[in-house]
């Protein structure tokens, strides 16, 4: 073989190492979700198909593979179809800048950070494509409401963003990670820390915040017209994102895969171990907040995200900034 | 003063915290769950569930066609015919509970003289068709037979209430 093919060959097993674990915890995501819920409610959630239910998800997804893939007669065949494609392929294709140790990275770029944000921004035009070509009352509304609920939560986001990058002077995400070696950024930022997972949560259509699949008026929002295997995948691409937004934030405010307190026994663990550890925490978070909240009317989402959340995040932009000039702790 | 104390609780999330901090103590209470064909909850000796004619210990049948829980049935879902064994007694020569009509009311349990008819402890009885569900004489002393351990235990511990 030559070496591009070799280089080639390494690079595609790579990006399954990546790809086939984040699918496999989305299915034990979606498990986890309905035990965490079940929990909450007294009960036991899914405990018969295999052991502790632990198979259940996988039982799901072989149900929706041998179902018939409707498509409405009066939908945008292509764009039907193209869009649960899209929403899948663009939640994959940004775990290619997540680091999840030091040196294991698919790519490692300078500016990873604005790769994950634009790929994220990208997202809501799978569901805006899907409720569009649905020709259908609902699809459509839940589109809208997900249009406008992006580019409002998107706007703190960026602020949020802007002042950890602030601190730490560059835009690769393992140089956002190695300067939190000393400090998680989640305690000297801990209001961004929590505007940040708010802001996830309407990023990725998690209750309180998921208006654009709203059951309770929107029958299932954009995916109404869905079934079969086009339905899972947007299923997937939503819990994909939560993974992805949940180790976004480990990487901008947890400190990635470094452990809480740099002493022997802790940082003899492989740093990818406290990275998974991280992740499932804020994932926890994530459930743990659906099971508590009840969802937020719309005009409450949009004053959440412009006034408040979005004045927030620039005072402090302004606040951290000046901190850091004042006492000459810029990074260079 | 208090809009203050306002502002610094909607700023600290107070009152989200409570919520979270409600869900996560019933996140680790014991669960209520029954696994439901493994597990089953408790049954009073008073369940109404499904119907039975039952026999004394030597094999005769008790009914007496006295016709008295046909007359009591609110939703009329008893029919019986009936006419003099040769040996002299009454006997039912037809016994048919309507199941789809019954509402499980117990009043045939209770206008019954001699505990024939009484309604058991099984509920899982649930049929693939209707007419499965229209119980002859022989079905219900079928019945009888399977569950009368059960039905006599239920009646004895209830008996002092009565």
């Amino acid at each position: 073989m030559t070496s591009l093919s070799i280089e080639l060959t390494i690079g595609i097993l790579k990006i399954f190492s990546f790809v086939v674990p984040v699918l496999v915890s989305v299915a034990l995501l979606v498990y986890l979700e309905r035990k965490v819920l079940g929990a909450v409610q007294l009960r036991k959630g899914p405990n018969v198909v295999g052991p502790f239910g632990i198979l259940q998800s996988f039982a799901d997804v072989l149900k929706l593979l041998t179902k018939e893939n409707l498509l409405p007669s009066s939908s945008n065949k292509f764009l039907f179809i193209f869009a649960p494609m899209l929403t899948l392929i663009l939640s994959l294709i940004a775990w290619a800048v997540i680091p999840i140790s030091s040196t294991y990275v698919i790519a490692n770029i300078n500016i990873g950070i604005l790769y994950l944000f634009a790929v994220s921004s990208f997202g809501v035009y799978g569901v805006i494509i899907a409720g569009w070509a649905s020709n259908s009352k609902y699809p459509f509304l839940g589109a809208l409401r997900s249009a406008a609920q992006m580019i409002s939560y998107e706007v703190s986001i960026g602020f949020v963003i802007i002042t950890v990058l602030i601190c730490v002077g560059s835009l690769n995400l393992i140089d956002i990670v190695e300067s939190q070696k000393n400090m998680w950024f989640a305690i000297p930022l801990l209001p961004m820390f929590v505007i940040f997972i708010i802001s996830a949560l309407a990023e990725t259509n998690r209750l309180p915040f998921d208006l654009p699949e709203d059951e309770a008026t929107l029958v299932a929002g954009f995916f109404t017209e869905y079934s079969s295997i086009s339905f899972g995948l947007f299923f997937l691409a939503e819990y994909a994102n939560m993974i992805l937004m949940s180790s976004l934030t480990v990487i901008l405010f947890l400190g990635g895969w470094y452990p809480p307190i740099d002493i022997f026994p802790l940082n003899a663990i492989p740093g990818i171990f406290w990275f998974v550890i991280k992740v499932f925490l804020i994932l926890f978070v994530f459930l743990w907040v659906r099971a508590t909240f009840p969802r937020y009317r719309y005009d409450q989402l949009m004053r959440l995200g412009w006034k408040i959340f979005l004045p927030f995040t620039l005072v402090w932009v302004v606040i951290t900034s000046a901190f850091l000039f004042y006492f000459g702790l810029l990074p260079n | 003063m208090t809009t203050l104390i306002k502002y610094i609780k909607s700023f600290t999330l107070f009152e989200l915290m409570k919520g979270l901090k409600l869900t996560i103590t019933y996140f680790f209470k014991p669960k209520v769950t029954l696994n439901y064909p493994n597990q089953k909850g408790p049954i009073s000796p008073r369940f109404r569930g499904e119907h039975a004619l039952r026999r004394y210990p030597n094999g005769e049948e008790r009914c007496i066609a006295c016709k008295l829980c046909e007359a009591v049935c609110p939703a009329q879902a008893i029919t019986i015919e009936a006419e003099p064994k040769p040996d002299g007694s009454r006997r039912t020569t037809r016994y048919d509970i309507d199941m789809t009509k019954c509402i499980y009311c117990g009043l045939c349990e209770e206008a019954c003289p001699v505990d024939a008819i009484v309604e058991g402890p099984n509920f899982e009885y649930a049929t693939e068709t209707r007419e499965e569900l229209l119980y002859d004489k022989e079905k219900l002393l079928r019945n009888g037979d399977i569950w009368e351990k059960q039905i006599s235990e239920n009646l004895k511990r209830d008996s002092k209430y009565r």
